[in-house]
């Protein structure tokens, strides 16, 4: 830096010489602008991913229009491609797996919540449940290939022999299928839901509790009356987010439902779901198919971005905080 | 004026009554109790089952030798999965070297120069989307871009598509790590004549390091595990790998691949890789969870 201008500079700050605070103050520039670029990258990079996607699937666009959507068949072959098993696989398995996991994900917010336990063993309880999201989802589709699908199995073939007529039950279990899927699935998808349905009901005002206690109610009087209610849209907001995770999973499903592209009532009938689709075909892909597999990937990306931005802006509302793990 | 006799509650119940309900009240609250006791023990039922297994089936066949050896060719004995040990390191190293400067900054900027503005509340909202990003689409969008241009499947493509997934963890964790460094810090710092780099520098983030940590370590836990979005990006390969810009080996495309063949032997490496991967990241989770609480 030119020595001229430093005399007059540092009458004004004896304590720092010129040149390092012109040095300083562009470094605080560049850093502030940095900061600036990487948050609004983050912006950049969700709608770069949804363009590219998009754009990636523009010739099966072309060539399906919406009728892609509700076709049933998903021939390599004769390229001809249709998503409707695919998305009925994927909603069934999220939706059975979000019906076992929340009444749990509840259950266990509201023992981790309650002062059931002492401070130190609920910390313990709480990280336990943590580390089931921690569990990476190839080893558990390896868990319920080995351990799940032997139990299912004949339990699915004793229902299908005794209650056939019912459609839920309507086929014999070969091992993979909606059931054995749908299970780890809720089993992943619990320690998301059990996390924000307790910060949901953490949020019940102490002084609600004391009330209602000091008028004679019993603990669970005080949780079905006043914390459950209070803490209800925080409650559905966790299922969303966790529907929303479920239908996004990819790999324990790609081990474990069956991998069919059909549309069956039963529970035990092998099916398939978009993520795990994608994961099987797409190394393997070309032509036509890469850009009906991108398609795929498209209504996919809609479908849960759609219902984790519903489910961010209820808990948003509610005040419950998301945990991200 | 005539008097009249008002009963307050004409259907109030008689004492009886009450003592009854209140008597199934209470079973019921203590029934409940029980309940969800039990349910929570019963959610870690296959938290144990899987530990167990992995256990039992992966370190029953474990040979260290296995950390060092090529995978083996199909029907034959031996073998290991040095190479995907190694990939994983290189595909996660990636993503970290990525995802970790962009994320931090991306948090310096949310809670340091634009606390509560709407931008600040757009990022975060996006970052929180992308959190709910299936992993699977994080392939995808790199197999779009990266693999289907250069034509070929690589390191970098997973690397870069673990990084995706890393991002908005490590965006999130930060910011939370940041907000909770008290406002005087910054004050004090401010008046000592320090300028808005410096402070974050040398006052913020070193205050709120070891939280920014556990969420650099979980995200870290989180992609060491990851298959859906390495496993038509990074590929796979039975050797070693030499160059970014090849098929990469990982653990968890292994465990994928051999756990779905006839072949006793890659079975039992399946699950010996499984016993691997679960270790390393278990023990990430445990060790942040450490860190994490005793910073709190």
């Amino acid at each position: 830096m030119a020595t001229a201008t430093s005399a007059s500079s540092s009458a004004v700050n004896p304590w720092v010489g010129d040149s390092r605070a012109k040095r300083s103050k562009s470094f605080d520039f560049a850093f502030s602008w940095a900061t600036f670029v990487a948050g609004w990258s983050t912006v950049a990079l969700l709608c770069w991913i949804a363009v590219a996607v998009g754009y990636a699937a523009l010739p099966a666009v072309r060539q399906f229009g919406f009728g892609f959507i509700v076709g049933t068949d998903w021939d390599t072959n004769n390229d001809v491609y249709g998503a409707l098993p695919l998305i009925y696989g994927t909603m069934v398995s999220a939706f059975l797996a979000l019906a076992i996991a929340t009444p749990l994900g509840v259950a266990i917010a509201i023992f981790l919540t309650e002062d059931y336990l002492p401070l130190k063993v609920r910390n313990i309880f709480k990280f336990l449940v943590e580390l089931l999201a921690a569990i990476p989802s190839v080893i558990y589709g390896l868990w319920g290939f080995y351990v799940v699908i032997p139990v299912t199995t004949p339990v699915g073939n004793w229902l299908n022999a005794h209650l056939g007529w019912v459609p839920l039950f309507s086929t014999p279990s070969s091992g993979p299928g909606f059931l054995p899927a749908a299970f780890v699935l809720s089993i992943m998808i619990l320690p998301t839901i059990a996390a924000l349905s307790g910060s949901a009901l953490k949020t019940t005002p102490q002084a609600l509790r004391e009330g209602a206690a000091a008028l004679g109610a019993t603990r669970w009087d005080i949780i079905l009356q006043t914390s459950l209610p209070i803490a209800a849209s925080g409650i559905f907001g966790a299922a969303v987010l966790g529907l929303g995770r479920a239908m996004g999973e990819t790999m324990a499903l790609a081990m474990l439902v069956g991998n069919n592209n059909q549309i069956s009532a039963s529970l035990f009938a092998p099916a398939n779901t978009i993520a795990s689709l994608l994961a099987n075909s797409f190394g393997e892909a070309t032509g036509l198919e890469v850009a009906a597999l991108m398609y795929l990937s498209f209504i996919l990306m809609a479908l849960t971005l759609g219902i984790n931005a519903v489910a961010e802006i209820i808990l948003e509302r509610t005040g419950a905080t998301t945990r991200h793990l | 004026m005539t008097t009249t006799t008002v009963t307050l509650r004409p259907n109030a119940p008689r004492d009886m009554d009450l003592t009854r309900k209140l008597r199934w009240r209470s079973i019921f609250s203590r029934g409940m109790d029980i309940a969800v006791g039990l349910v929570t023990l019963a959610a870690l039922i296959p938290l144990f089952s899987v530990l167990y297994m992995v256990i039992r089936k992966g370190a029953g066949n474990f040979r260290w030798s296995m950390l060092w050896e090529l995978p083996p060719a199909a029907g034959t004995d031996g073998g290991g999965f040095g190479n995907a040990l190694v990939g994983t390191f290189f595909l996660v190293s990636i993503g970290a070297a990525v995802s970790v400067p962009v994320g931090i900054l991306t948090a310096i900027f949310l809670t340091e120069y634009s606390l509560g503005s709407k931008s600040a509340r757009l990022i975060r909202f996006c970052a929180k989307i992308l959190s709910g990003l299936p992993s699977i689409l994080a392939g995808v969008f790199i197999f779009g871009v990266l693999v289907a241009t250069t034509k070929t499947f690589s390191m970098l493509a997973g690397g870069l598509a673990l990084g995706i997934l890393m991002l908005p963890i490590i965006i999130l964790a930060t910011e939370e790590a940041l907000l909770r460094v008290p406002r005087f810090y910054r004050e004090a710092s401010l008046a000592l004549g320090a300028n808005r780099t410096q402070t974050v520098l040398k006052v913020t983030l070193p205050a709120a390091a070891s939280t920014i940590i556990t969420g650099v370590m979980l995200a870290v836990a989180r992609a060491a595990g990851e298959t859906a979005p390495i496993i038509f990006t990074a590929l796979f390969t039975s050797y070693w790998v030499t160059s970014l810009h090849e098929p990469t080996a990982s653990m968890a495309v292994l465990i994928y691949n051999f756990s779905g063949v006839p072949y006793d032997n890659m079975v039992n490496m399946a699950w010996s890789a499984s016993f691997v991967l679960i270790v390393i990241v278990l023990a990430t989770n445990i060790v942040s969870h450490l860190v994490g609480s005793r910073s709190k």
